[in-house]
């Protein structure tokens, strides 16, 4: 059994902060078939498509029957622990400054045997479950916790470095006009945040919703337009130093394409708000959240983007829009790669229309703003990189994946 | 399929055993060390470097050159080549290849030679480019060093039978008592149990006194004929058999026994010995725990008595099984590459009557093992060589 994560302490300005290092980051190019599950929390092994056995680590041919047909597959989770080690002075300096650290050899089900970090709680001869998570190094590592529920399992100090929990972290949400956001400021309350500041462009305006976010014990509202770099950086200036996790909630939807539309006005407001807002708050936010990436039980740990699907994919009944997003998209693999040395994960939630005013032609399925809100928090929970929230999101990944021709098609309606 | 009949070694020697005394750390290259153990080997055989006509080398630090490279640095003319990159295997695997070759007159005199540098950083430098799998499945979980690795591998075996932190500490205590009759041992200091057992912890059940320590040195042996070695008058091991083998036993689920025990049988038909007729053993002692699992093996007891017969022995240079009687990498140091060769080379001299200090009194008949390229989650490389001197 583990004790709680406790809230951490007042910080000792004279002690030094820690600086975030990274794990062994390289990899070959197969392994990156773990890092691509990882990043949706899917738990993968290589399979002979000819023998059908399972292999562990990335191979080039099966080692049952040298066949080449390995792919990637959903694989049981279960295997058994059958040693473990807890190294006390290794000589990779990300793990030296958190020693011990405990690691296994565990003896999956289906038969391969893999390295694995180890939550406390897992004992030798006893089943675990396996996962791969993201590291530090933004790279898929082996994860096994026990089978069996254990007190206070999330607070594992181990299974923290892995993900971005937002229990005792200040988070920053930037939108609090919009349902999503005001969801978002619930949720992440109700995950034991310490602090949610949420951001308002020009509060002395009156919204809905209003009174949920004021006079809240550990809500803050503060003053924040991410189309005005000024707004974002005064902002930072104030708590850019106390930022965990950033939650990127601005939204901007309007309907239209290309040819319906009159001039770039509307194209201008749709880049201001999303991809100019972005750089905004990368650039008032990105570089304190980069040094932050290793200070302690509540250092730095996340950027949540929410981003539409059709990043992925051009919807024309909303083109320009769509174009907005997939710019965003873009942006955010830049930012991942940027925020990667302070070991901060870019998480990007992907949904399909959400249930809000802008969508109200749009027939159903639609996404509720409270369950963007509930992925927001789960995602973070299990330190995943790319979510899909709700069936169409889910549905266009996989006819992406299936055929992109055939859903642009059918995207074009 | 089953292994055809091996041809037996047919006069093959092994000569000037050489030793470049190690350092724990140098400035100097992989390849200064392996000219000093080239040069003191064609001076210990008292031949003229023109007469090195197959050269075999290993080490991890000669950076992108190989044996070809050398040929050119070091002025040598061969028409046989090799350079192995097996880790803790390499000699067994050298002397193998170059007894063959001798042996068919493809090269009259070869020099096997292993050699490595050790600046402040070169260790994690070497870590680093280990082999796929490390790179993939083991460093992303702070193992690189190989320390966690064989801690599971220590546990696992430990627990499954019975054994305990004094049983494999008996093993260091010893070879420590041997290097500190060996003037080029690195431990100068003697080790008692008491101090083994209180030792800080690196990876459990590893401590500090069951890691070697990485340091620079070069050894080097020359392989011929026995007509070769005596129309230059020079004292000679004979070479009786070997075994060799690369990941075996991959359905273990952990490794609790190494490639020896798929070939330990042949190892002693083809010599025409038993493990009680050595006069002295040298196995590979990356940990201490490995060489309990050659003890068993190689056949000296069975699987899971390995305990007891470290109990029942003293393995030091004046007991009943003189084993590691250079103090062994434990206690001399671990030269990389070399390392796999400083086990040969002493028993080497020590069936010579070489070993000066380390002797050990009568020693005609001699094991050596090796193993290494733990590669994922055990050893996959195993090897070992019987030889005897002159006078059996
Ligand atoms: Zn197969």
């Amino acid at each position: 059994m583990i004790d709680p994560v406790q809230p951490p302490r007042r910080k000792n300005p004279l002690l030094r902060t820690r600086l975030p290092a990274s794990p062994p980051r390289p990899r070959s190019r197969t392994s990156h078939g773990f890092t691509r599950a990882a990043a949706e929390g899917r738990f993968v092994l290589q399979r002979c498509e000819a023998c059908g056995a399972f292999a562990y680590p990335a191979r080039e041919a099966c080692p049952a029957c040298l066949s080449a047909g390995l792919s990637f597959v959903d694989a049981p989770r279960r295997g058994v622990l059958l040693a473990e080690t807890t190294a006390r002075v290794p000589s990779d300096v990300y793990f030296r400054e958190r020693a011990p650290w405990r690691i296994g050899l565990v003896k999956m089900d289906c038969g391969p045997t893999m390295v694995a970090h180890l939550h406390a709680d897992c004992v030798e001869g006893a089943p675990i479950v396996m996962s791969f998570q993201l590291d530090k190094s933004g790279q898929a590592v082996a994860f096994a916790r026990p089978e069996e529920e254990t007190p206070n399992m999330a607070d594992d100090r181990q299974w923290r470095e892995m993900t971005a929990d937002p229990k005792f972290r200040r988070v920053l949400v930037t939108n609090g006009r919009s349902v999503i956001g005001q969801e978002a400021v619930a949720a992440l309350k109700a995950a034991g945040a310490k602090t949610v500041f949420v951001g308002v462009a020009e509060p002395w305006r009156p919204f809905a919703g209003e009174q949920l976010l004021r006079g809240q014990q550990g809500i803050e509202v503060v003053t924040l337009d991410v189309s005005d770099e000024k707004s974002a950086a005064d902002l930072a200036a104030d708590i850019g130093g106390k930022v965990d996790i950033l939650v990127n909630t601005t939204e901007y939807v309007r309907p239209g394409g290309l040819l319906d539309r009159r001039g770039t006005s509307i194209a201008r407001d749709e880049i201001d708000q999303a991809y100019l807002g972005f750089i905004n708050l990368a650039q008032a936010f990105g570089p304190a959240m980069r040094m932050r990436g290793a200070d302690g039980v509540s250092s730095s740990a996340a950027w949540v983007n929410i981003l539409s699907v059709h990043a992925l994919a051009n919807w024309p009944a909303f083109g320009a829009y769509s174009a907005s997003q997939a710019a965003c998209l873009s942006l955010s693999h830049c930012l991942r790669a940027e925020l990667r040395p302070g070991g901060v994960k870019v998480m990007n939630l992907f949904t399909g229309p959400v249930d809000t005013e802008w969508f109200q032609t749009v027939p159903p399925p639609k996404v509720a703003p409270r369950a963007v809100a509930q992925a927001i928090v789960s995602a973070l929970r299990g330190g995943l990189e790319e979510i899909y929230v709700g069936d169409v999101a889910e549905e266009i990944r996989q006819r992406l994946a299936a055929n992109p021709k055939a859903l642009e098609r059918e995207l074009d309606k | 399929m089953t292994n055809s009949l091996r041809t037996p070694y047919d006069g093959i020697v092994m000569a000037a055993p050489v030793t470049i005394p190690y350092a724990r750390y140098s400035i100097e290259s992989a390849q200064w060390w392996i000219g000093r153990a080239l040069s003191a080997l064609v001076a210990r055989a008292g031949i003229r470097v023109s007469d090195i006509d197959g050269l075999c080398v290993s080490s991890f630090t000669m950076g992108n050159d190989s044996g070809i490279g050398l040929t050119q640095h070091f002025g040598l003319c061969v028409r046989w080549l090799d350079t192995i990159p097996l880790g803790g295997a390499s000699a067994i695997a050298a002397l193998r290849k170059a007894a063959r070759a001798v042996q068919a007159h493809d090269a009259d005199i070869v020099a096997c030679v292993a050699g490595d540098t050790n600046h402040v950083d070169s260790f994690r430098q070497t870590l680093e480019s280990f082999s796929r799998f490390n790179q993939d499945a083991v460093y992303p979980y702070g193992a690189g060093g190989a320390n966690a690795s064989f801690a599971l591998i220590a546990r696992n075996y430990m627990r499954t039978f019975g054994v305990t932190r004094e049983d494999v500490g008996k093993i260091a205590v010893a070879q420590r008592a041997n290097a500190l009759r060996n003037p080029h041992a690195l431990m100068k200091t003697p080790l008692t149990i008491e101090q083994y057992l209180a030792a800080r912890p690196i990876s459990d059940p590893i401590h500090l006194f069951d890691c070697v320590m990485p340091c620079a040195g070069a050894e080097a042996f020359l392989v011929m004929r026995d007509e070769t070695a005596a129309s230059l008058g020079l004292p000679a091991a004979r070479l009786l058999s070997t075994i060799e083998r690369h990941n075996a036993f991959a359905d273990d689920p952990m490794q609790v026994r190494g490639g020896w025990a798929m070939d330990v049988g042949e190892l002693y038909a083809m010599a025409g010995v038993k493990p009680d007729d050595l006069d002295i053993v040298q196995t590979y002692d990356d940990y201490p725990v490995i060489t309990m699992m050659q003890f068993e093996d190689l056949g000296f007891c069975n699987k899971g008595e390995g305990a007891a017969f470290v109990r029942q022995h003293d393995l030091t240079i004046d007991g009943d099984f003189p084993h590691n009687t250079s103090g062994g990498q434990l206690s001399a140091g671990q030269a990389g590459a070399a390392g796999a060769y400083l086990g040969l080379v002493e028993g080497l001299r020590q069936v010579l009557g070489e070993a000066g200090p380390t002797q050990v009194k009568n020693a005609k008949l001699g094991l050596a093992a090796g193993f290494g390229m733990i590669n994922y989650d055990r050893g996959l490389a195993s090897g070992a060589a019987i030889f005897a001197g002159p006078a059996r």
